[in-house]
């Protein structure tokens, strides 16, 4: 380690007052702990994408092709022509300020490239400069500038430092909404092979296997036999899920983290249970095994490649309508984008509970429905007996996953479940959830653990929240309906508020669910102590 | 007047200035923000800044133990350990604290002694904080890639 400076000596070097520069002259410096590590030449192979190379993001060189400047400013021009939203977005900004300071990464890390106005001004620089009269003329003096090697570095180190939350867009007055931004500078990165191989792997995973993780179909099979062997050891109960059944009425798809990683494995349990104990006519599928989709943090037309097998494999098993699980991104893309990439799923049927009979008309053309409206309705009608004390030991708070709650305007329903089967339940504050809510720190593929520093500042402001519920009621529950949030936020609650677990609303579900035929709950799902009297012995 | 007496009578400008100089070291529009915005959920570094310095304040107007300090102090210093501060950096915010005193109270001679040293070892507990969540940061990276490999095997 360094000498150690006197105290005067730091005090001598400190400035207090830097010099204002102006942020186009502050050139990029890569900082390690703040970035992924570039895209492998294999994924970048398998997914059939540009400028397929070994590359190292430390090395001066990025092995990029001849006449890369071209290429960008040409993918700008056809961008522009294609969507009308990235124009309206590079013109309208009257650098307001309002969103400035709304961005989680700008609030961790004080760098004013991470306010969500300057985010956008990298790129919109470029737009000036080579798109707009009065920035060919004025230049420097009408916020354009020139399109150079450091102003790539400094895309490819920002625009992977945003998580495509949008919740600098619900501060805009005029409805910019930089995750849309962020999309395209990343769809032009990706002209030159400029992906971090945290979201190209994956993705070249699941464009050959299926799901991100690369799980072959027995493997897949495998880790669900032995959840079903856990639920027997701690419910009694054998449940029998099948596997690309044709004929099922429901084609289930979550994400693949969920097999493998605790806690996500438990919530994966969870709904094994809830559809055992509804005898619910359904089928897993080992093709079309990842209900998330990080085609989506690359470029649209990857986003919509992966999308489609989810579909092709309802078309293939002929099942009526889609049941989803509790992931983020892969209902925005529902949401948003499917309709439009694939859509509208004509072949299947409006989703229908067949339990209560709920028409569930807001999934009318994408015909998938989120595992938390169907429970919600579920419970609604009564038809889940449930015993909240399970519970009790829990006192539970909320996080609103910034796909499902910005990106779809889901916030009550996961409420609901948590309020009918937990007997504690505490909101964090208004400003940090609901359309507010802020992002865990790993959103769009950003949660590589060689970036933990910079996922760990973008998750202050969360854990910040969470901690204030800790102080206030006790709070040692985090409950999510995301799978990223429960691979990232178990680190970032064990760096900011010791003493909080994380949990998917769906293992709450199970845990407090009494099946039929089930022996005496000793444990809950994960092997801890119930200490509750069981709701028959009452 | 004792130290003491003038460290609480001039409490507020002291920790006001103390803040204002460990802001200043970031760059101007973050500090402006950080200075300006009250909410402790809209400004977390603001808030938990303030809020550290001053239990330090009063932590040494109470006199109180080295151990006592370890919780007072870690709040602030997770946040520096995640923003790429060097060790030295990181726990530069300690020294501040005198920069501030000597523009805010007259320290006689005799006290100067005690007080320079009780920032001094405020300035160790810190960096032995600092030193811990670096370590616990590679742990959480360890423990990731670690889940990693097991769902590739
Ligand atoms: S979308 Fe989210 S991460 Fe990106 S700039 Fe806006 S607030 Fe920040
Ligand atoms: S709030 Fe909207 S208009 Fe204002 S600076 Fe941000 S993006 Fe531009």
């Amino acid at each position: 380690m360094a000498k150690e400076p006197k105290p005067q000596e730091i005090i001598s070097q400190i400035n207090y007052n830097p010099p204002q520069k102006s942020w186009m002259d502050i050139p990029v410096e890569m900082k390690e702990g703040m970035f992924c590590y570039g895209a492998k030449e294999k994924s970048l192979q398998t997914l059939d994408f540009p400028n397929v190379r070994s590359w190292s993001v430390l090395e001066e060189d990025w092995k990029l092709p001849e006449k890369w400047d071209k290429i960008v400013l040409e993918g700008i021009a056809e961008r522009l022509k294609k969507y009308r939203s990235f124009k309206i977005f590079m013109d309208i900004c009257v650098r307001c300020g309002a969103c400035a300071d709304k961005c989680h990464f700008f609030l961790g890390s004080g760098d004013p490239k991470n306010m969500p106005v300057l985010r956008a001004e990298l790129l919109r620089s470029i737009y000036r400069k080579n798109f707009t009269a009065a920035g060919k003329i004025l230049g420097k003096l009408a916020g354009a500038r020139k399109l150079t090697l450091n102003v790539l570095k400094e895309w490819w180190y920002y625009f992977y430092q945003c998580s495509e939350c949008r919740r600098c867009s619900v501060f805009c007055p005029y409805g910019i909404d930089t995750a849309e931004i962020t999309i395209i500078a990343r769809e032009l990165l990706n002209l030159l092979g400029l992906n971090i191989e945290w979201i190209a792997g994956p993705a070249a995973n699941c464009y050959l296997k299926g799901n991100h993780l690369g799980l072959e179909p027995h493997t897949i099979k495998n880790s669900i036999d032995f959840l079903v062997d856990e639920i027997e050891e701690k419910t009694g109960v054998r449940v029998s899920p099948t596997f690309n059944r044709k004929g099922a009425e429901i084609l289930f798809v979550t994400p693949s983290g969920d097999l493998f990683a605790d806690p996500g494995t438990y919530t994966c349990m969870g709904y094994l249970m809830l559809f055992h104990e509804l005898g619910l006519d359904y089928t897993w599928s080992t093709y079309a095994s990842e209900g998330g989709n990080f085609g989506f943090f690359t470029s649209m037309e990857l986003a919509k490649r992966l999308n489609t097998k989810i579909y092709a494999e309802a078309k293939r098993l002929g099942v009526k309508w889609i049941l989803g699980g509790e992931c983020g991104h892969m209902w925005r893309v529902i949401n948003q984008y499917m309709d439009t990439f694939n859509g509208p799923a004509d072949f299947l049927e409006v989703p229908t509970s067949p339990i209560t009979g709920t028409k569930f008309e807001n999934a009318k053309s994408t015909k998938m429905t989120h595992i938390s409206e169907f429970t919600a309705d579920l419970i609604k009608h009564k038809k889940l007996n449930l015993d909240p004390r399970r519970n009790d030991h829990l006192k539970v708070t909320f996080h609103d996953s910034c796909n499902v709650a910005r990106g779809m305007g889901m916030f009550e329903e996961p409420r609901y479940v948590i309020k009918n089967v937990c007997n504690h339940f505490y909101e964090m504050p208004e400003n940090t959830i609901r359309e507010k809510t802020f992002c865990c720190g790993s959103g769009s593929g950003l949660n590589a653990s060689e970036n933990m520093e910079m996922r760990l500042r973008g998750g202050l402001p969360r854990a910040n929240a969470v901690k204030y519920v800790q102080e206030q009621y006790g709070v040692n529950m985090l409950a999510c309906i995301c799978a990223i949030d429960r691979a990232a936020l178990p680190p970032l609650m064990n760096y900011w508020v010791p003493g909080v677990d994380v949990t998917g609303v769906t293992e709450l579900v199970a845990n407090a669910l009494v099946m039929k035929g089930e022996k005496k709950r000793t444990t809950n799902l994960r092997g801890e102590d119930l200490s509750v009297e069981e709701k028959a012995d009452v | 007047m004792t130290l003491n007496d003038s460290l609480s009578k001039n409490r507020e400008s002291i920790i006001n200035r103390w803040f204002d100089l460990i802001v200043d070291s970031y760059p101007q529009n973050t500090a402006d923000f950080i200075k300006s915005e009250k909410n402790r959920f809209a400004n977390p570094v603001g808030w938990i800044i303030k809020k550290g310095i001053e239990d330090i304040f009063e932590g040494i107007i109470q006199n109180k133990s080295d151990a006592q300090f370890f919780p007072i102090l870690e709040d602030i210093i997770k946040i520096r350990a995640v923003q790429e501060f060097a060790p030295s950096e990181a726990i530069s915010f300690i020294f501040l604290l005198k920069q501030a005193l000597c523009e805010k109270v007259v320290i006689e001679n005799n006290e100067l002694f005690a007080i320079e040293s009780k920032i001094d070892t405020l300035a160790g507990i810190s960096l032995d904080i600092f030193m811990k969540c670096r370590e616990k940061i590679e742990q959480l990276k360890a423990n990731e890639d670690r889940v990693l490999k097991k769902s590739n095997s």
